[in-house]
């Protein structure tokens, strides 16, 4: 076949690193003890396609290390060998191996084969450990193409299923034998792979013939004599080949008459054909599927020669970054451009000869065209909306890895995975969140010993939850350990600075202080953390999403993360003010409060800067015409106001000359054709087209103290 | 853009011929490949970038989309003149590493289309002082006339030019 593959190879790199987290999760929950079959199958499927698609795609190193791995998974799930915690680390280790092997081959670069020579030989170990033992039942079903005696395998069967062109006209049916085989084995043991190569042009196709035949795969204990007797009223009009599944890899055998092999004949053809991975039948026509969807596999099969595209996926384009959405989605989205079109026809209709005794007609249609764009927005956000788990998802294993690397006993609970999430704050909300839990791990619980001693489980539970209140998303990370240590925190800080030694805070403020740069309380630095940076990095990245975080924490009971995000990046609720002649937008959440200047609350401190004293606070005052230099500083406004806004939980007074309407804004970039721009985090299209740009409340905070003017800090500690 | 790169450079080549879009700008008749406009649109009000370099006039909605106006002339150093309702804004895209960067500039006429083989193309003197000199290509005569060639990539990189006049500026 001459088909250009790499076209594929998005596809396929997307649905290995699919398959890797499947495994991942999969061997997370394993416990040695008690092996769930299904789990080992999932993993095993996951790693047999990832083993197919790389040696489909010529990824050689990929497939033949794979090949390793599913050899000993196979035993497992054969019931040979039993699952021991050594073979679950060492398959999480292949996972990562084989994750950066993909990385790599993706970026274009030769991947280190040195790690996976090296988890390759462990399971050549493992396997050749108990090779002798096995050996007699690894050489028993190799016979059974022979013999009807031996006709129970540990492992399966591999059926060729080729039945003559005019099976359908002698009244047989091969989708009800496929039915038929599915009750006698189960659902989840059979794989039906449809083979389509003899399938003619459309139009020299016979509906009346079948072109088809399958390759199908057992992964469980029948005889040989059960599923004969499924074929039996077509066993002479077809072509049937039985290959015991345990030590035979799938050859490319669809099309040519499949010899049976004696077992050291087949031994060889195995050794041979390490390199070359199981189901290389042409990719770009077969598909392996699930047993449920036989009836879809026929229909797939049948249509893939006139519309390759239904077989292979809706097509994705080859960005690396792309979001798969639910058909149900896009319905409902295709629904509300219908109704906006209808009521564009009504509007357009009634505007073709508008009198004023329409006037009531026309104000309908406003509404409901208002109402429409509403809900289309609301649909197309929706898009954008990814579901938590695909932030949690790593976390059972890092949970994992680090409570065994700290000699901690830690139970993970995950709630409000469906939580639903901008994909941009999904993205950028990992790193925290990883920064946080790992936080919890070392600092917030404790150690087995000190956990018995003060009366707990010797088991920690660190929650992860999440979950929408208003029109923001909640996600928490909350452990039961220790709490925040108050003294001690509050002692580190005075050690370095940080708050003067007079100075008395509340708990709140104190828990604060874990925000500040360059703050640990950790005696000795881990590899983990204690390094004092962090936390701030963590507020940081949290605050560049428009959100917010604190810390509530119990003495002895534990302590709770808790950020609060905006439900999306895309729109905001602005407040629309007037500087000089430009319009800016202040983020409404950001706002405080608006009042009325007065000049004599006004203090002068270091030349230019100005403080104001509200309630019983100083805030630092920033001109934004000045700000921005929109004009000269002895300008005087005439009447202004002053916005009081938050960022960075520092209170920052900003004079505009006047404030107007509030609105939604839709954020568009400033940066993509221009430049980050200090102060601006982008820019938006007002009703009448005109671009107003959007006030970063925490950048200009920030350059407030660059400057060197800003007396924020002591100012707002005191 | 790299195909751009090679003509400038093969000399040879006979198959090298590019289309230039031409503007006028005080007297001075200047090229852009015709491949990196977008489209050319008149003069309208933009809103002001803060803290941004003269040159940069602001930003205007182009169907949805932010887009920056450069004045050519202060970029260049010519003197500025006042906006008319014929002034033009020559809307030019270019393909960048992240995507594309589209970007507007402001001249006081379009002239001509031209076909311009890379071998006529003569690489302009060297004039090191002058801190535009990067953005010209090259030199070329159409019809006893000289037209000067504008490396739009470099026109449009503003980050770099940003920084350059930043100092100037101080």
């Amino acid at each position: 076949m001459s088909i250009d593959l790499s076209q594929f190879h998005q596809i396929f790199f997307e649905e290995s690193f699919e398959g890797l987290d499947v495994m991942e999760s999969q061997l997370l929950e394993l416990q040695p003890q008690e092996v769930d079959a299904e789990s080992v199958n999932t993993i095993f499927r996951a790693a047999h396609s990832i083993k197919g698609g790389a040696g489909t795609f010529g990824f050689m190193q990929v497939s033949e290390f794979t090949h390793v791995l599913e050899t000993l998974l196979d035993e497992i799930r054969s019931g040979t060998r039993t699952m021991q915690r050594s073979y679950i680390d060492l398959f999480l280790q292949s996972v990562d191996c084989l994750r950066a092997m993909l990385s790599s081959i993706q970026a274009g670069s030769e991947p280190d084969m040195e790690r996976a020579a090296t988890l390759k030989g462990s399971f050549e170990n493992i396997l050749q450990g108990t090779s002798a033992a096995d050996s007699a039942e690894q050489d028993l079903p190799s016979d059974t193409g022979n013999t009807t005696t031996a006709d129970v395998t540990e492992s399966g069967w591999r059926i060729i299923f080729n039945p003559s062109e005019d099976i359908l006209q002698t009244g047989n049916e091969p989708f009800r034998m496929l039915r038929e085989l599915q009750e006698l084995v189960g659902a989840d043991y059979l794989t039906v792979i449809p083979v389509t190569d003899n399938l003619p042009e459309f139009t020299s196709l016979t509906p009346e013939n079948c072109y088809l035949s399958w390759i199908l795969e057992i992964r469980s204990n029948v005889s040989r004599d059960d599923i004969a007797s499924v074929f039996e009223w077509v066993a002479d009009d077809c072509h049937i080949d039985y290959q015991p599944l345990c030590a035979a890899p799938l050859k490319n055998t669809h099309d040519d008459t499949p010899e049976i092999r004696t077992g050291a004949e087949q031994k060889s053809a195995a050794e041979r054909e390490n390199g070359i991975p199981p189901a290389e039948i042409d990719s770009g026509r077969t598909a392996t599927l699930i047993p449920e969807k036989i009836s879809e596999a026929l229909e797939i099969a049948a249509a893939q020669k006139s519309k390759p595209s239904v077989s292979a996926r809706t097509a994705r384009s080859s960005e690396p970054s792309s979001i798969r959405v639910s058909i149900d989605k896009v319905d409902s989205l295709i629904n509300m451009v219908g109704e906006l079109v209808i009521t564009q026809s009504m509007l357009g209709e009634l505007g073709q000869d508008f009198d004023m005794s329409r006037l009531i007609r026309l104000q309908e249609g406003l509404t409901q065209l208002e109402q429409n764009t509403r809900e289309l927005q609301e649909s197309v956000m929706k898009i954008r909306m990814m579901p938590i788990s695909f932030a949690f998802s790593r976390f059972p294993r890092l949970v994992r890895d680090l409570g065994s690397q700290l000699g901690k006993q830690v139970n993970l609970v995950m709630l409000g995975e469906n939580t639903e999430l901008d994909k941009t704050v999904m993205e950028k909300i990992g790193d925290p969140l990883v920064h946080l839990v790992r936080n919890s791990l070392d600092h917030g619980l404790e150690t087995t010993e000190q956990r018995l001693a003060s009366g707990k489980s010797a088991e920690g539970t660190i929650t992860l939850n999440a979950y929408h209140q208003g029109g923001n998303i909640v996600i928490e990370v909350k452990d039961d350990g220790a709490g925040l240590n108050e003294e001690r925190i509050l002692h580190k800080a005075r050690q370095k600075g940080l708050v003067p030694e007079t100075q008395e805070l509340s708990s709140e403020e104190i828990h604060q202080l874990i925000f500040l740069p360059g703050f640990s309380t950790a005696d000795v630095v881990s590899d983990i953390s204690g390094r004092g940076v962090g936390m701030d990095v963590v507020r940081r990245n949290i605050a560049e999403l428009n959100g917010n975080i604190e810390v509530k924490s119990v003495r002895g009971k534990g302590s709770t993360f808790i950020i609060r995000l905006p439900l999306t990046l895309a729109i905001l609720d602005g407040q629309l003010v007037k500087v000089k002649n430009e319009t800016y937008i202040f983020p409404l959440v950001s706002i405080v409060e608006s009042i009325q200047l007065q000049k004599r609350s006004l203090n002068h401190v270091t030349g230019s800067q100005y403080v104001m004293k509200l309630r019983d606070e100083y805030i630092p005052i920033i001109r934004l015409d000045e700000f921005f230099n929109l004009r000269s500083n002895d300008e005087e406004f005439e009447n202004p106001m002053l916005v009081v806004v938050e960022g960075d939980n520092e209170k920052v007074g900003i004079v505009v000359d006047d404030l107007l309407g509030q609105q939604q804004v839709v954020i568009k970039s400033l940066e993509q054709n221009y430049q980050r721009v200090a102060g601006i985090s982008g820019a938006t299209i007002l009703g009448d087209g005109t671009v107003a740009l959007i006030i970063d409340v925490s950048d200009v905070g920030k350059n407030l103290e660059k400057s060197g003017k800003g007396q924020s800090r002591s100012e707002q500690a005191a | 853009m790299e195909a751009l790169a090679i003509t400038g450079k093969n000399e040879s080549a006979d198959a090298d011929e590019q289309q230039y879009l031409t503007f006028m700008m005080s007297d001075e008749e200047y090229g852009v490949d015709i491949l990196a406009v977008q489209e050319i649109r008149g003069w309208e009000e933009s809103t002001l970038i803060p803290n941004a370099p003269d040159y940069i006039r602001g930003v205007i909605n182009l169907r949805g989309t932010i887009v920056p106006i450069m004045d050519l002339r202060i970029r260049f150093g010519l003197s500025s003149v006042e906006y008319s309702p014929v002034t033009v804004v020559i809307i030019l895209k270019i393909e960048r590493e992240h995507g594309e960067r589209v970007m507007g500039i402001v001249v006081d006429a379009v002239s001509d289309v031209y076909t311009i083989s890379g071998s006529s193309t003569r690489k302009p003197p060297e004039l090191t002082e002058d801190k535009n000199s990067g953005f010209i290509k090259g030199l070329v005569n159409v019809n006893e006339k000289m037209v000067i060639l504008l490396d739009v990539n470099e026109l449009l990189s503003i980050s770099g030019s940003l920084e350059n006049t930043g100092h100037i500026a101080d």
